[in-house]
């Protein structure tokens, strides 16, 4: 790297715009600061002092993110007891300390210039901030997890991200809304063990999870590899239980040339009427009747579009109009019933009708369950609750987790949150678990024994099947547990037959268009390397877009076939010496398209030997 | 009992190509996950996956290359003779040696002899003298610095070229400081002593002392007399091939490709690598595996075709009439036939008679 000698004067720089010279940046930082916090500059100006470049950056604009500490002066916290005094008897609110210079917000550049401290009592002489709470150091999503200080990183960021799909009341307003896809959980709970950001969210209004007993053993084997077995009677009484809200919506088109869809109930003569079944539920607009219960392909809204093509005159000079169906049916493999139906206008001035679906969706096997802890797992097993283990108490556990999934992944914070819920629950009270200076496991410890409860939340059970004491004590508590919205009941898909492309003549892809799984170049490869070719025949040729096509011996074209003679023709050699070939439709497709190129492909015919 | 041999014994029609490809291909796929995740070593030999690519697209050059020189028994055993050999070979370079400078006002060039760097390297000035020969006939002399005027060299050169008329003036004026720059850096450039294209020649000991040196002129290492023809060894095998001919390139890919492998922990059946080097050089050069080399050279136009640069495949098929005559397994696939491989081979030799 080009050193740069360093200029004599500082150059000061307004919002990135050269302004003028300091003899002394440095110093002019710091009274520039001192001001700020005498209040006589703005509290959102930063100042950056860059010592390298000697240059000092005051920035007022907009756009930077900012987060306040407590400010430092010679090794001391201007928090002073007294001041926290006087904010503790509500005598001063957070904007006095900001205007008294204790509070500042710094931003990306100033932070910087500083020296933070995490704690007070390891402040030292150089330091120049505190921060408000050690705490802050986690964003939004990070500072409602317990304890993440418990555990290992990876597994907080993995909460984090489950965190975000957890199902609850995403809003309060929901049943005015007309979201694409939403979720309402029936009965959420606001977790035992919360965080201190937890109550300054508010975020009890928007729960999204449920406390439930969660037993630390196995399950004969129905909760291997981060599977949950989970007590069916739990479920029955409404745990995780969520309605999926679906919207469905069409609209009344204009063509041009005046032509306009309609909304209405489709009379037989409509082309391509699905017949009086799928009408069913249809009220005389043609709009499906809230409540309703719908399934299959049956039409929610009916429609019917003009012709795509204008019809000749028949015979008898007037034009026949002979309308399109295009109704607004239901997607396959779902069910549920109509929540609400709304008419309205499009944004360009159509009629819009949007109809809300719900489907209430229990917790089945395969649906995702998480703590917020990173310890996701599937639903492995539901069991009638006289089935599962039960305490001397009487108490049958929700969940049942399996101990593996805890040493080897590192989250002493679930451990931690399932005592703090426990001991919360016998104590009558919620738990602080905000990372660094929450609730401790001594406390728990207290509270278990003070309830005549093992300390370390170990209790006896008993086998529900046979009634046997089971000989170990088993880890069991209280801990929030999320519903994920992954769920089997919208992911499961299967195919034998269905349909195919139009251009290709090959399976269609993905669930919703019913299609196949693709059988891909790597799998090829894998079956050659086995030397199975009769398997790689069937996959490619036989299960996918097998066709015969008549090819004529004296041009090597595909020849077309004449139905009025029963012959096949072909047009180049003017000749019907054609011979029936299987191939793949892909191929005639590629001869189609190399011919596009100017190539003439001949197919020269040759006996199978 | 069956013999070890059959039971080894690849299967007829047995698909070993891909097989081979596989075999390698899938740990390359792990590889990609760790290389280039190695923190904090700069410049190093490329291993792992990018040296891997550089084998199988059979590259001009490796990135670093390396030279492994071994020694006649009579220098193999001390050290100090092995050394002795290595800074022989290693090259040193004017600007390792001297200070050069040029002075663009007079148009000189001064070169001055730096005991404190060349002693070491065991230089006298007067080698350097020698080296400066090529660029002046009489250089001026000055206690260690020798100057050098181009504008004289350049009269002397061009005095044999003038004979075809050419003014006088312009040849004063010809010689610009522009030009002057340009002999200086080929001057700093100029090698004192060593074997061009040789550099940082190390002794190492393994079972006896050889020399590891970067570069890659080994045709100019051999010339040494006390190196050992017949067991040097350097991992750009373009030049192993020029030197040493096919068979000697195709070992050293198995043994680089397997070096690569063996390096990261990797176990990968000698006899797939084997296989890949042979079908990399089996027609007397190293083809790449790819759309310049063995990919680009298979019969079927739709095979060429599917694999890259679809059109212009099946234009020059037309342009030369090609006939596809659907050996390849891919070219059968696309035309929707059985793949002549494993069990598709299989054919009822004996005819029936016809009727």
């Amino acid at each position: 790297m080009v050193k740069k000698k360093k200029p004599e004067k500082t150059s000061i720089f307004l919002n990135g715009r050269l302004v003028g010279t300091h003899p002394d940046g440095k110093s002019l930082a710091n009274r520039l600061r001192e001001r700020r916090r005498m209040n006589e500059l703005s509290s959102q100006v930063n100042i950056y002092y860059n010592r390298r470049l000697n240059e000092l950056h005051i920035l007022t604009d907009k756009g930077r993110v900012r987060r306040p500490y407590i400010v430092v002066e010679e090794g001391k916290s201007r928090l002073s007891p007294g001041v926290l005094a006087r904010v503790k008897n509500n005598e001063l609110s957070w904007n006095h300390l900001i205007k008294m210079g204790i509070i500042e917000y710094l931003d990306a550049q100033e932070e910087e210039n500083s020296f933070v401290a995490i704690s007070e009592d390891e402040i030292t002489p150089e330091h120049t901030h505190l921060e408000v709470d050690p705490s802050n150091i986690f964003g939004v999503v990070a500072g409602i997890l317990p304890y993440p200080e418990h555990n290992s990183s990876p597994r907080i960021t993995m909460a984090c991200a489950m965190a975000k799909q957890s199902l609850g009341i995403y809003t309060t307003n929901f049943a005015q809304r007309y979201d694409t896809r939403a979720y309402i959980m029936y009965y959420p709970q606001e977790p035992m063990v919360r965080t201190r950001l937890y109550k300054s969210l508010n975020m009890r209004e928007k729960a999204a999870g449920q406390n439930c007993i969660v037993a630390l053993t196995s399950y004969h084997g129905y909760n291997m590899a981060d599977a949950i077995v989970v007590n069916r009677s739990s479920i029955d009484r409404g745990l995780h239980r969520v309605a999926m809200f679906k919207k469905y919506e069409t609209e009344e088109r204009m063509y041009p040339g005046g032509q306009k869809d309609t909304i209405e109930l489709p009379t037989p003569e409509v082309v391509g009427y699905r017949g009086e079944e799928a009408y069913k539920h249809l009220a005389e607009d043609g709009i499906i009747i809230p409540e309703s219960e719908v399934d299959g392909k049956q039409v929610l809204v009916g429609k019917t579009s003009p012709p795509r093509f204008l019809e000749e005159i028949s015979v008898f000079g007037a034009v026949e109009e002979k309308k399109r169906e295009s109704s607004l049916s239901l997607k396959s493999g779902e069910v549920g019933k109509v929540d609400s139906v709304m008419v309205t206008e499009g944004p360009s001035g159509n009629r819009l009708v949007k109809v809300r679906m719900r489907a209430i969706k229990t917790p089945e096997i395969g649906d995702k369950l998480a703590s917020r802890h990173g310890q996701k797992g599937v639903i492995g097993l539901r069991v009638a609750q006289e089935d599962m283990p039960f305490t001397k108490s009487g108490i049958t556990p929700d969940l049942i987790v399996n101990p593996h999934a805890i040493p080897s992944r590192m989250t002493a914070g679930h451990l931690l949150e399932t005592m703090g819920g426990k001991a919360g629950a016998l104590g009558g009270m919620l738990m602080d678990a905000t990372a660094f200076s929450g609730n401790t496991e001594e406390q728990f410890k207290a509270i278990l024994k003070k309830n005549g409860f093992d300390e370390y939340g170990e209790e006896v059970l008993y086998d529900g099947l046979t009634g046997r004491k089971i000989t170990t004590k088993l880890f069991i508590g209280n801990i929030y547990y999320q519903r994920l919205h992954h769920m089997v009941s919208n992911k499961m898909h299967v195919r034998s037959r269905g349909p195919v492309q139009l251009l290709t003549h090959q399976p269609t892809e993905g669930r919703a268009r019913e299609g196949g799984l693709r059988f891909g170049e790597m799998e090829r490869d894998c079956l050659i390397g086995y030397g199975a070719s009769m398997l790689i025949r069937e996959r490619l040729l036989e299960e996918s877009d097998k066709t015969t096509m008549n090819v004529c011996t004296d041009s090597g074209c595909i020849a077309t076939p004449d139905y009025t003679q029963n012959k096949n023709y072909c047009r180049l050699s003017q000749s019907d010496n054609s011979e029936p070939v299987e191939m793949s439709y892909a191929f005639k497709l590629l001869l189609d398209e190399i011919q596009s190129l100017c190539i003439f492909p001949r197919i020269v015919l040759k006996d199978k030997s | 009992m069956k013999s070890k041999k059959e039971t080894v014994q690849v299967p007829p029609f047995e698909a070993v190509g891909v097989i081979a490809a596989q075999s390698i291909g899938e740990p390359g796929t792990q590889m990609t996950m760790r290389t280039f995740h190695y923190a904090g070593v700069a410049e190093h030999v490329p291993t792992g996956l990018p040296r891997l690519i550089e084998i199988v697209d059979a590259k001009k050059e490796p990135k670093k290359a390396i030279i492994d020189i071994y020694l006649k028994s009579a220098y193999s055993r001390s050290r100090t003779e092995a050394e002795k050999v290595a800074k022989e070979i290693s090259s040193v370079f004017v600007s390792d040696v001297a200070t050069v400078e040029d002075d663009l006002e007079k148009l000189l060039i001064h070169i001055a002899y730096d005991e404190k760097d060349a002693k070491p390297q065991g230089i006298t000035f007067n080698m350097l003298k020698k080296a400066m020969e090529q660029f002046s006939e009489n250089p001026k002399i000055d206690g260690t610095t020798i100057t050098i005027n181009p504008a004289k060299e350049k009269t002397k050169e061009t005095k044999t070229k003038t004979k075809t008329k050419k003014d006088k003036e312009d040849k004063k004026s010809k010689f610009t400081a522009k030009q002057v720059r340009r002999l200086t850096s080929k001057i700093r450039g100029a090698i004192v002593r060593g074997v061009p294209g040789v550099f940082k020649a190390v002794v190492i000991k393994g079972d006896e002392y050889f020399i590891r040196a970067g570069g890659f002129n080994i045709i100019g290492a051999l010339e040494h007399p006390a190196v050992d023809p017949k067991r040097i060894y350097t991992n750009n095998i373009q030049e192993l091939e020029r030197v040493y001919g096919i068979e000697a390139a195709r070992n050293s890919i198995v043994r680089e490709t397997k070096d690569v492998l063996d390096m990261q922990g990797l176990y990968v059946d000698i006899r797939h690598i084997m296989l890949i080097s042979d079908a990399m050089t089996y027609c007397g050069k190293i083809k790449s595996i790819g759309r310049h080399g063995l990919s680009g050279e298979k019969v079927g136009v739709l095979g060429r075709a599917a694999f890259e640069e679809t059109i212009k495949h099946l234009i020059n098929a037309c342009a030369f009439a090609e006939e596809e005559k659907l050996i390849g397994v891919t070219e059968n696939i696309i035309v929707g036939q059985t793949v002549p491989v494993g069990t598709g081979k299989i054919k009822l030799v004996m005819k029936t008679k016809k009727k």
